[in-house]
């Protein structure tokens, strides 16, 4: 039912029954509240991001981007910060990614409703909410750690970072790969049984090509989180000050957000690092909100062509 | 025919050995939790040197958190009692903010400013936790040095505002989707009794909706207690319990970020007790995740058998 007829009926009724207003007036006031509530969601928004844009623009440079820092970070670029974030959003994108959609595949495809299915579940749920400063840890313990202290000694490094990360992530993915699947009407799937196709050649030839959008729109997504991500690469990839560009996946490398922790911890001179840090702050965002609304509006696109 | 169906199984069983990474890396984290754990109450020795244990009792409701003093103390009761208050602080803020918001997204918001809505809220939920405890830092703290007579700008208050703005995305989300899913003929049955919208959205759309509201409430709540970069940076990082909003405070996610930097892998008391933290923390979370589980799956809404 259509919301205009349904708050017409409701005004008409309350009319009737001659106690309309002061009803009315406590609608009015309680929708007045609702939208209040959603203007200062929109305004925090807009004041955080209006913040970095109003401060962060004029730090940024064609030698702030491309240029390497100096002075301990104090100066100089955050080229090297640039490509740290790249690598190993990279790098957990390319170990999750996989696992993550085969993941989806099980339970949407394969898996019949029971015990499995509901621990598998249960975990993906609780590793969606372990805190990232957990992960953080456990990365440092398992793949940091020299194999004498128990752990496969990869040191702080590209490596150990995008594998805490990707495990970060996997949850993310395979919920966005579920949704996508789901999204694939049952029709496909039938009509390539039907013509004698295996489970496997259905997956594979039908269902994965029509999920293909969705899944994309789930590792844009993915992505945005890891480059956005601190705590988890603060002991198992981030280095605070490394002016140069990583040449193995065994360097530690510098990242935008740990450069933004880093500079606010270790400032003695605000005076000096706030510019940097609003800099830093506003070409991070940009890559994450940017990626954000591709994902959003790839999405929107989606779900119009599916309602057609 | 036969051999088509065994190469199926091995594809099956592939997607079933890959599905499992998830509990895996679930059992893998809790391993290594409780192992690296385990010495801050068992003792150790590190170097042939022998350092005695702390009790689990001791640990939890010990009232001093020092770590790096000359007779060090292992009472992380001010750095729960930080968690919880700062935790709580924001939910006052972010159960409202969220809630109302899922309301008018799913009840009251014409089509085109839903979609305008939600991807705001999405982008709110996506902007990175070291962007928002950074314009705490820069930005709220020395407008609440301004606006209040206070001797920290970085402080409880500030901490649960920011803290704040990071669950209203999930909990908008999850009531959202717990709102929609309210049958039409319950609304329909209110509106028909004379019922004013408002009235339909109190007396039947919320109740009807509990379980999942509760389960966004309690997944917003535990999203604040393990978010990291916010408290690191703007809850002031004092470990004492709190007796007023404008104390700073440190809680346990600010003490193991700060903290595990200035240890030395495997060797020292401090580094294992950072661990137990994490474990504590990771508990409180865990829980927190299986009670919302719960909760989704024992209320389940189906249709008007909820009411």
């Amino acid at each position: 039912m259509s919301q205009m007829v349904q708050d017409s009926i409701a005004n008409q009724v309350a009319e009737d029954t001659g106690l309309g207003l002061r009803r009315k007036l406590t609608q009015e006031f309680w929708f007045f509240m609702f939208r209040l509530a959603v203007v200062i969601n929109g305004l925090a928004l807009f004041i955080i991001v209006g913040y970095m844009v109003y401060y962060g623009l004029p730090a940024i440079s064609w030698d702030f981007l491309t240029g390497m820092p100096t002075e301990g970070g104090l100066a100089g670029g955050i080229l090297p910060c640039i490509m740290g974030t790249f690598y190993l959003s990279l790098g957990s994108m390319m170990l999750a990614l996989p696992m993550g959609v085969a993941s989806a595949i099980y339970l949407h495809e394969y898996a019949r409703p029971g015990l499995a299915m509901r621990i598998i579940r249960l975990a993906i749920n609780n590793l969606a909410g372990v805190p990232s400063v957990v992960f953080g840890l456990f990365g440092m313990a398992f793949f940091v750690a020299s194999r004498d202290l128990g752990g496969l000694g990869m040191g702080v490094s590209i490596a150990s970072g995008s594998l805490t990360l990707a495990v970060l992530i996997l949850p993310v993915i395979i919920g966005t790969s579920e949704e996508a699947l789901r999204s694939v009407p049952d029709t496909y799937r039938e009509a390539s049984l039907g013509l004698g196709a295996t489970k496997w050649q259905t997956i594979v030839k039908v269902v994965l090509p029509a999920a293909l959008p969705g899944v994309l729109t789930g590792s844009i997504l993915s992505i945005s989180r890891a480059a956005g991500e601190t705590a988890a690469i603060m002991f198992t990839a981030a280095a605070s000050y490394n002016p140069q560009l990583a040449e193995s996946i065994f360097d530690e490398v510098m990242a935008l957000p740990y450069q933004i922790y880093s500079l606010s911890v270790s400032s003695t001179d605000p005076e000096r690092t706030l510019p940097l840090q609003y800099g830093t702050s506003l070409v991070l965002i940009s890559l994450v909100l940017g990626m954000n609304l591709i994902a959003i509006i790839l999405r929107s696109k989606l779900r119009k062509r599916l309602t057609k | 025919m036969l051999d088509r169906k065994k190469k199926e199984n091995l594809i099956r069983g592939a997607f079933f050995i890959t599905a499992s990474i998830s509990i895996i890396a679930l059992g893998l984290i809790i391993y290594f939790l409780v192992s690296e754990a385990l010495p801050t109450f068992t003792g150790f020795d590190a170097m042939g040197e022998l350092h005695g244990g702390v009790s689990f009792f001791d640990f939890i409701f010990g009232t001093q958190w020092k770590p790096i003093s000359e007779h060090p103390q292992w009472g992380i009761m001010p750095l729960i009692m930080g968690s919880v208050w700062v935790t709580l602080l924001s939910s006052l803020i972010a159960i409202p903010l969220g809630v109302m918001t899922a309301v008018y997204l799913a009840e009251i918001a014409p089509n085109k400013v839903r979609e305008i809505v939600k991807p705001m809220v999405e982008l709110l939920a996506s902007l990175p936790s070291v962007v928002i405890g950074f314009f705490g830092l820069a930005v709220v703290a020395p407008i609440l040095l301004d606006l209040f007579d206070v001797r920290f700008g970085v402080n409880m208050l500030n901490a649960s505002i920011m803290l704040a703005f990071m669950a209203v995305p999930t909990i908008t989300s999850i009531a959202e989707d717990a709102i929609h899913s309210v049958p039409d003929d319950l609304k329909e049955g209110s509106l028909a009794l004379g019922a004013t919208h408002f009235e339909t959205i109190r007396r039947v759309v919320l109740p009807a909706s509990l379980s999942g509201l509760s389960t966004a409430v309690i997944l917003g709540m535990s999203r604040s207690i393990g978010e990291t970069m916010v408290v690191l940076m703007v809850a002031g990082g004092a470990a004492r319990i709190p007796t007023s909003i404008f104390d700073p405070v440190r809680p346990m996610p600010a003490s193991i970020a700060a903290e595990m930097g200035e240890t030395s892998f495997g060797l020292e008391r401090h580094y294992f007790a950072l661990f137990a933290i994490a474990m504590v923390l990771f508990i409180i979370t865990f829980l927190f995740n299986l009670l919302a589980d719960h909760i989704a799956h024992k209320y389940k809404q189906v249709g008007a058998a909820t009411l």
